[in-house]
């Protein structure tokens, strides 16, 4: 009998407590009446499928009273209903809303197959202070060397001009390796994948067209699969179209050409441009991948002592291809979420023990009519879940609305879509959230106004005791600390803000346009002719009305493009590795007008710093301070970019990290003395808006024979313009914030305010693109003979990268695919 | 308190348990077991009702009114104290009757098609 009181418990207490007894009573005379074992077993079956069955038609009996009960009462309050649910909703919403981004940045897997078994590998140090992309000598070896993997694949980012077919178009492409598209697990929609034959050395182009690229340029045709193109000059074969939902290594790819190496790429490992992708095998562990690696690494150091030291191997899942800033603001983000919701739940139960106070009679009136307490509590928990289910949904949907508005939260590094869906894992999610709150908030009032319904409850004028005054003091205690911990977090956030924007970034924003420019090849294969092309244009946009200055630059400010160098200082001994690294560019004469960046003293560069002069370079303060501190600088020499270089100038330090990095010291490089294709940097003069000005056609004409197609002019203001991805994780940096808050700094107001100034620049083509001078000539990036010059530059030929670089240290934040250069 | 007829058609169709625990009640009050033994015998054990449809559907017609507890008790020697005892109301006689002419009509109904035997 013991066992058929506990399967009684099934039932509701209130049946149980009524017919319990009774049940108990028949159960045991049908006991009695059952004749052998047999029978008892049969009894036995049939009365548990009886009581599964019957308890829940029993519970659904009840719920339907409640809910039939809630529907009366809440009609009969509509401003508590209302406002209780908007409150539920505003939780709801906030968590649901960071839930999705949180959930599809950081947690679910991504769209291939076997995602958790994807990893990248890096060259890195063995500290872990930076990582590197990887040379194609030492991705080479670590597939031949390493049995952790099942498979592993290489790509490049790569800018190229598609012309033909309409409009020239600069596109963002990258070269892969065969084995990328089958690892991934994914296939064209349209046509064939790559095979070893189309990346083998000198094989003819082949190229894979992204579904946004396939629907816009070439109408979604589906005869595309076998025409050629022109990328960057070269014929292309389209040998397919890949799904829409297809992104890697991010989500602005449009195109994906074979990478096809040559020998002469597998001779230089510090040469590290390449990104490698790998899928462990089953079996295989992150550890052990790692492990493995780790000895890899150390035969490879061994072997090549000069290019591999203290080059370790970094193993990251592909998952985990997000920053760290990116990964701590949405925990925060998600964080703040739940506090609003326990905020929200806190002033629910408030509500609703406020409520229960003017319930007490009709409570108590319940309670003398034979209502146990159970069943007050069951239906006063169907009040707190009808009105968190209202407010859920309303939840969803304020939820859905907003997701699009904080997809700057989603990182481009990720190969996923901008915006994350709302489906059943978050509709899931949502449901919990709101069931939690409905029951968070409605619990505690619900037993208290449950004990609280005694004879006094009839009586007016009674009052809540010292558990209802230690219930309330309990909530408000949970919505203070919930609120402190926003308080401080929100004040925490204001103070970085704060402080960030009082940071000098050391240029002037205001007022600037900027322009990117990106030549064809062959065409402008040639120095002098590239060179010719920047001064036509330069001259052409200084004489527009309203440009105050106008030059080129290889990088702006605060974006990780251009290029990390270490320097020499004669007498000082070099290791392996340990070069101090500079920020480099190269600039044409005004570059430093044009972003009001002071010089100290010297001279700014000049047009005849040509390669048949001396080479002359203008330094940053902090250069100066860590290389020659309390000493001039001006005509001290030190070596850069494979050659020794005369200070002509001292100029500000610029941010060039960004504003809250602290940024290597500065090297500037006239562009007249090196080979490297260089952006514009414009500055009209005029009344309005420069963006406006730029759009009424304050640009510089384009030459006749320029197929190449310029991205569009962008104010400098706008992080987007410039590239800074960083940015986009910080709402405290956009492009508002930034804007007052460099009006903030303090600058005199006639250098601040520049109402008729405007200033347009651009920036170089990615390296891949770059071409140099003929056979013998440095690559680009590197102006000066070499004696590797020759095959970098043959390279470059190839479409492969051209700049060597002796440092280059990884922006933890930057992604596949998106850093260029460094 | 009475029950207007639209009450007791709102009720219609019975569910088979609660007609049958009316016609056990038409007689005599029953407890529980009482009526699980009734109905069996009525339907010559075709329909053994278990201890959970019972009791869910006495909670419901009691709500409904089709019938109430009643206090009166057998001679000591002849109860049980956990049993309660139970009885039609004139409302419960009501829908059962109605109960009853639905059936009716739809064996009118059976029989005119040929599904039923007799005479249309």
């Amino acid at each position: 009998m013991r066992a058929y009181r506990t399967l009684l418990r099934l039932f509701p207490a209130s049946f149980r407590l009524e017919y319990g007894e009774e049940m108990c009573a028949v159960f045991a005379q049908r006991r009695r009446d059952a004749p052998g074992v047999v029978a008892t077993a049969w009894l036995w079956l049939e009365t548990l499928g009886d009581v599964l069955a019957n308890a829940l038609r029993v519970h659904t009996d009840l719920l339907r009273q409640d809910l039939r009960y809630t529907a009366r009462t809440l009609r009969r309050a509509p401003g508590f209903a209302a406002t209780a649910i908007l409150v539920a909703a505003l939780g709801v919403a906030a968590t649901t809303a960071t839930f999705s981004i949180t959930d599809y940045v950081l947690i679910r897997p991504l769209p291939f197959a076997d995602a958790h078994r994807l990893v990248m590998l890096w060259q890195g140090d063995s500290s872990g202070t930076y990582r590197n992309e990887v040379s194609p000598a030492n991705y080479r070896d670590w597939k031949a060397m390493s049995t952790s993997f099942e498979a592993m694949a290489t790509y490049r980012n790569v800018s190229m001009n598609v012309v033909g077919d309409g409009d020239p178009e600069q596109l963002s492409a990258v070269s892969v390796t065969a084995d990328l598209l089958p690892m991934l697990g994914r296939a064209p929609r349209l046509g064939r994948s790559f095979t070893e034959v189309d990346v083998r050395e000198g094989a003819p182009g082949t190229a894979l067209l992204s579904h946004g690229l396939w629907t816009t340029r070439f109408g979604a045709d589906p005869g595309v699969v076998g025409r050629s193109v022109l990328l960057n000059g070269e014929p292309h074969t389209v040998i397919g179209v890949m799904p829409a939902d297809f992104r890697f290594p991010s989500r602005e790819t449009q195109i994906w050409t074979g990478l096809r190496f040559a020998e002469d790429d597998f001779q230089d490992r510090t040469d590290t441009y390449h990104y490698v992708v790998a899928k462990r095998k089953r079996d295989v562990s992150l550890d052990q991948a790692r492990a493995e690696m780790r000895v890899v690494s150390a035969q490879l150091e061994r072997a090549h002592p000069q290019d591999n030291v203290k080059v370790v191997t970094m193993v990251v899942p592909l998952r985990d291809h997000v920053s760290g800033q990116a990964r701590m603001l949405l925990k925060a983000l998600f964080g703040a979420a739940l506090c609003v919701l326990l905020i929200a739940s806190t002033n629910l139960a408030s509500l609703l023990i406020a409520r229960g106070a003017f319930r007490r009679k009709e409570l108590a009136v319940r309670t003398a009519l034979g209502a146990g307490r159970e069943r007050l509590v069951r239906q006063l928990m169907t009040e707190s879940l009808v009105l968190a289910a209202c407010g859920g949904a309303l939840g969803v949907m304020l939820a859905a609305a907003a997701v699009p508005l904080v997809t700057r939260l989603v990182p481009n590094a990720l190969p996923i879509a901008a915006v994350p869906p709302v489906d059943f894992r978050v509709l899931g999610f949502a449901a919990l959230v709101t069931v939690l709150t409905g029951v968070g908030f409605g619990v505690m009032p619900a037993l208290r106004a449950s004990n609280d319904t005694g004879a006094a409850g009839l009586r007016e004028g009674t009052r809540a005791g010292s558990r209802s005054e230690r219930l309330r003091s309990s909530l408000v205690i949970a919505e203070v600390t919930a609120s402190v911990v926003l308080l401080v977090a929100a004040g925490l956030l204001i103070r970085a803000l704060w402080r960030v924007q009082n940071v000098d970034p050391g240029f002037r924003a205001e007022g600037v346009l900027t322009l990117r420019t990106t030549l064809p090849l062959p065409r402008y294969e040639k120095v002098q002719t590239r060179h010719d092309y920047y001064s036509r244009v330069l001259d052409e946009v200084r004489a527009l009305p309203g440009v105050s200055h106008a030059a080129f630059t290889t990088g702006l400010p605060m974006v990780v493009r251009g290029l990390i160098w270490g320097v020499e200082l004669p007498g000082e001994p070099q290791e392996p590795g340990a070069a101090k690294p500079v920020s480099l560019r190269y600039v044409t004469l005004g570059l430093f007008d044009a972003l009001g960046i002071p010089l100290r003293g010297g001279r700014d560069v000049h047009p005849s710093d040509t390669r048949e002069a001396p080479f002359v370079a203008v330094v940053s303060e902090s250069f100066v301070r860590r290389h020659w501190p309390g000493q001039d600088p001006l005509g001290r020499q030190f070596k850069v970019a494979f050659q020794d270089r005369t200070v002509v100038g001292v100029v500000g330090d610029v941010r060039v990290r960004g504003l809250e990095r602290p940024s290597e010291p500065q090297v500037y490089l006239p562009l007249s003395a090196g080979r490297r294709q260089l952006d514009h940097r414009l500055r009209p003069q005029g009344p309005g808006d420069p963006v406006s000005r730029r759009r009424r056609g304050a640009r510089p004409r384009r030459p006749p024979d320029h197929r190449a197609r310029r991205s569009s002019a962008a104010d400098l203001r706008r992080p987007d313009a410039r590239g800074g991805r960083r940015r986009r994780y910080g709402p405290a940096l956009g492009p508002g914030a930034r804007a007052r808050g460099l009006r903030r700094r303090g600058h005199p107001p006639g250098r601040h305010r520049h109402p008729r100034a405007a200033r347009v620049h651009g920036v170089p083509p990615p390296a891949g693109d770059r071409r140099e001078d003929g056979a013998g000539s440095a690559p680009g990036g590197h102006p000066e003979a070499h004696p590797e010059a020759g095959r970098r530059a043959g390279r470059g030929r190839r479409g492969g990268r051209p700049g060597a670089r002796l440092w280059h240290r990884q922006d933890a934040a930057s992604a596949p695919g998106r850093r260029e250069s460094g | 308190m009475p029950h207007p007829r639209s009450d007791a058609l709102a009720l219609l169709p019975l569910p088979l348990a609660t007609f049958h625990i009316l016609l056990a009640l038409a007689d005599e009050d029953r407890h529980g077991y009482g009526i699980i033994l009734e109905v069996a015998a009525r339907t010559d054990g075709a329909l053994r009702l278990s201890a959970g449809t019972l009791y869910r559907s006495i909670q419901r017609m009691l709500e409904e009114g089709l019938i109430v507890e009643v206090r009166e008790r057998p001679a000591p020697e002849l109860d049980d104290e956990r049993r309660r005892y139970y009885r039609i109301t004139s409302f419960g006689a009501v829908v059962a009757r109605a109960e009853a002419r639905r059936l009716t009509e739809l064996v009118k109904l059976a029989r005119a098609a040929g599904f039923a035997p007799g005479r249309a």
